[in-house]
């Protein structure tokens, strides 16, 4: 569908996977209400797409199966799927690297990353898809995890406490296929102080 | 007095435990949560009035009044709970420990919100981005369900209490009440007029109350411990303790429970490690996320971390995000960033809030460059009253608050900036003014 400026597939079906978390899924609202499962819907739709092409997007058929799915009229989910930010209503590449460029991760050197994302992605800034498709470049909102600001998020990975060179080193791994695990690149304990916790020292439990 | 840990609520906010039911259990979680449900809803409802429990998500709105407005009479309708866990204000990310390091006090908490409200089901709506952070909350309202604490006969008391998680997909907005029950329906998360409100028509129409995440999970711990005890912490009417996300330019950024009231000089010195550079290197606050306007050095010296002493410098506690910006800061930049990030966030749905975001994001970009006639800073100050209380929601005086308290504060600081680029560009054609 050139109107779209890329190609939209013709059709789309839930396959047995989603079909097993639809069932879930619309089983947490009341009778008549299912209308309130059209976001996790879409996300499976997202999901799926990403199974089937290695690519994360909603296509319009998808938001089809969604309407027919939940009985609401198309344009109720078209509404919602481009209202809602996380729905990617085109291809993008097979890692959706997003960065937090809100104040509290600016105040910390977001921009840093953001070099960092295109120099070792290849990408010429936000919007763009790296020529070997292994990245789509997108600024996020504030992702809500300022105390380990600068935040990129991949996918649905928090990576925390980046730099320059720590992006850099996470989107080589990536491109080896690598996947380290999410969180603070410097060792912190999540949300504590560097160093160690200035509280909680003396706490029941485990 | 610092607070000890002793009475320290989320004692597992930096995950250094499990966040399972055993470790939970062992931390204190679910302990005589029958007890407490069996003492019944006015009882519930009358302890969390004595703690001076104020709404954690940002307004501040006393707890246990928004409970008693539930209607007691049973109708046709059922009644819900609904958890704000949308935690999107630039600034806020405590929320985020409870989910996944501290989800039972939150799965508890609202079992006895439930009570309290009369709701037998509640759905936590949480963001988007916490993906993970919501695998982790539905692992553990799943155990809570298989060690009957939660579902038919809750904790075998006869209550019936069903617990969702609902994720959204990035939208500030939806972490308004009503947007929020607009987006759980399954719409666009625009709010709607108040009134009605939601304690009479809410989620599918029926009376519904929608809390803060750490509101909720306070709750059990006030309840076994008793109302003075919370009431104990904080000057009076800012009661209680609260976890407090610092973050900027200080030596240590961390998220920390502390006691309401803290002097903010010492909340930032004492568990961040200080300013960076020094106390003296700072130049300015913003004490409670995004949407509250900042303070300039001398009054962070010496003010309180509370609702009333921050009320007091026309500016609020918020949700408790401690941006801390020192000398070497653009401020003009920070808050047009801000600007920048309420424009993106408005729903479209007031045009003084539509057009006016943006508007206002234009004249601060011209700001942070100087490209400005020194009176374009009254005629900026001017829209923001214009733009504030004339829209449903308040996010957009959210998105002028900000701005206003720059202007409030750090005037000379724009008047140089607007001074040094006419000095740069001298002979140029003269700025144009501000009526786009």
């Amino acid at each position: 569908m050139t109107a779209h400026g890329h190609a939209e597939p013709t059709s789309f079906a839930f396959d047995d996977e989603s079909n097993a978390a639809i069932e879930t899924i619309v089983a947490r609202y009341p009778a008549g209400k299912q209308a309130s499962a059209v976001i996790p819907l879409l996300y499976i739709v997202q999901k799926q797409m990403k199974r089937m092409t290695d690519s994360a997007w909603v296509p319009r058929v998808g938001m089809d199966a969604v309407a027919a799915r939940l009985g609401m009229a198309p344009i109720r989910v078209y509404e919602v799927a481009t209202f809602y930010f996380m729905f990617n209503t085109k291809p993008i590449g097979r890692f959706h690297l997003q960065v937090c460029g809100t104040t509290p991760c600016w105040l910390r050197g977001s921009d840093a990353v953001l070099k960092a994302c295109k120099d070792a992605g290849g990408l010429k800034g936000y919007g763009d898809t790296s020529a070997d498709g292994n990245f789509t470049l997108s600024e996020v909102e504030c992702l809500g995890g300022c105390v380990n600001a600068p935040i990129l998020a991949v996918d649905d990975d928090y990576y925390e406490d980046l730099d320059y060179e720590s992006t850099v080193k996470l989107i080589e791994a990536l491109k080896r296929g690598e996947r380290p695990a999410p969180g603070s690149v410097i060792g912190r304990q999540t949300s504590a102080p560097v160093g160690g916790p200035t509280t909680l020292l003396d706490v029941a439990g485990e | 007095m610092a607070l000890s840990d002793k009475d320290r609520i989320f004692t597992n906010l930096y995950g250094v435990q499990h966040w399972g039911l055993e470790a939970a259990r062992k931390r204190g979680n679910w302990d005589g949560t029958k007890d407490i449900v069996l003492k019944g809803r006015d009882w519930i409802i009358e302890e969390v009035k004595n703690s001076g429990l104020r709404g954690r998500g940002g307004a501040g709105f006393p707890t246990g009044m928004k409970w008693s407005f539930m209607p007691k009479q049973a109708s046709d309708r059922p009644h819900y709970l609904v958890v704000n866990s949308d935690e999107s204000e630039p600034g806020t990310c405590k929320d985020r420990d409870i989910l996944r390091h501290d989800p039972h006090t939150l799965i508890e908490g609202c079992l006895i919100a439930g009570v309290a409200m009369g709701a037998n089901a509640g759905y936590i709506y949480v963001r988007g981005e916490y993906y993970n952070e919501h695998l982790i909350l539905q692992a553990a309202i799943d155990e809570a369900y298989a060690a009957g604490l939660i579902g038919r006969n809750a904790c075998g008391t006869g209550f019936d209490f069903d617990l969702y998680v609902h994720r959204g997909a990035g939208a500030y907005i939806c972490g308004e009440e009503t947007a929020l029950i607009e987006s759980l329906e399954g719409k666009k998360g625009m709010p709607r007029l108040k009134p009605p409100f939601p304690a009479a028509v809410g989620l599918y129409g029926c009376p519904s109350t929608v809390n803060n995440v750490e509101t909720i999970a306070v709750v059990p711990t006030i309840l076994r411990r008793g109302a003075p005890w919370f009431a104990g912490f904080g000057r009076p009417r800012n009661s209680g303790t609260k976890i407090f996300c610092i973050q900027g330019h200080v030596n240590k950024p961390c998220n920390v429970e502390e006691e309401m009231s803290i002097p903010m000089r010492e909340l930032i010195e004492k568990h961040a490690g200080g300013v960076r550079g020094g106390w003296d290197n700072l130049l300015a606050v913003i004490p409670g996320g995004s949407s509250t306007p900042m303070l300039p050095k001398s009054i962070c010296d010496d003010v309180l971390m509370d609702f009333d002493a921050l009320r007091d410098h026309k500016t609020g506690l918020g949700t408790a995000g401690v941006i801390v910006m020192d000398k070497s800061t653009d401020l003009i930049k920070a808050i047009a960033r801000l600007s920048k990030f309420y424009k993106h966030e408005s729903c479209g749905q007031c045009t003084p809030c539509r057009e006016g975001m943006g508007w206002v994001g234009r004249m601060m970009d011209r700001m942070v460059e100087g490209r400005a006639d020194v009176a374009e800073i009254d005629v900026l100050e001017q829209v923001t009253r214009q733009i504030e209380g004339h829209t449903i929601c308040a996010l957009a005086d959210g998105g002028v608050w900000p701005v206003q308290g720059l202007i409030r504060h750090f005037r000379p600081m724009m008047e140089e900036r607007i001074a040094a680029y006419k000095a740069r560009s001298a002979g140029a054609a003269p700025v144009a003014m501000a009526a786009e």
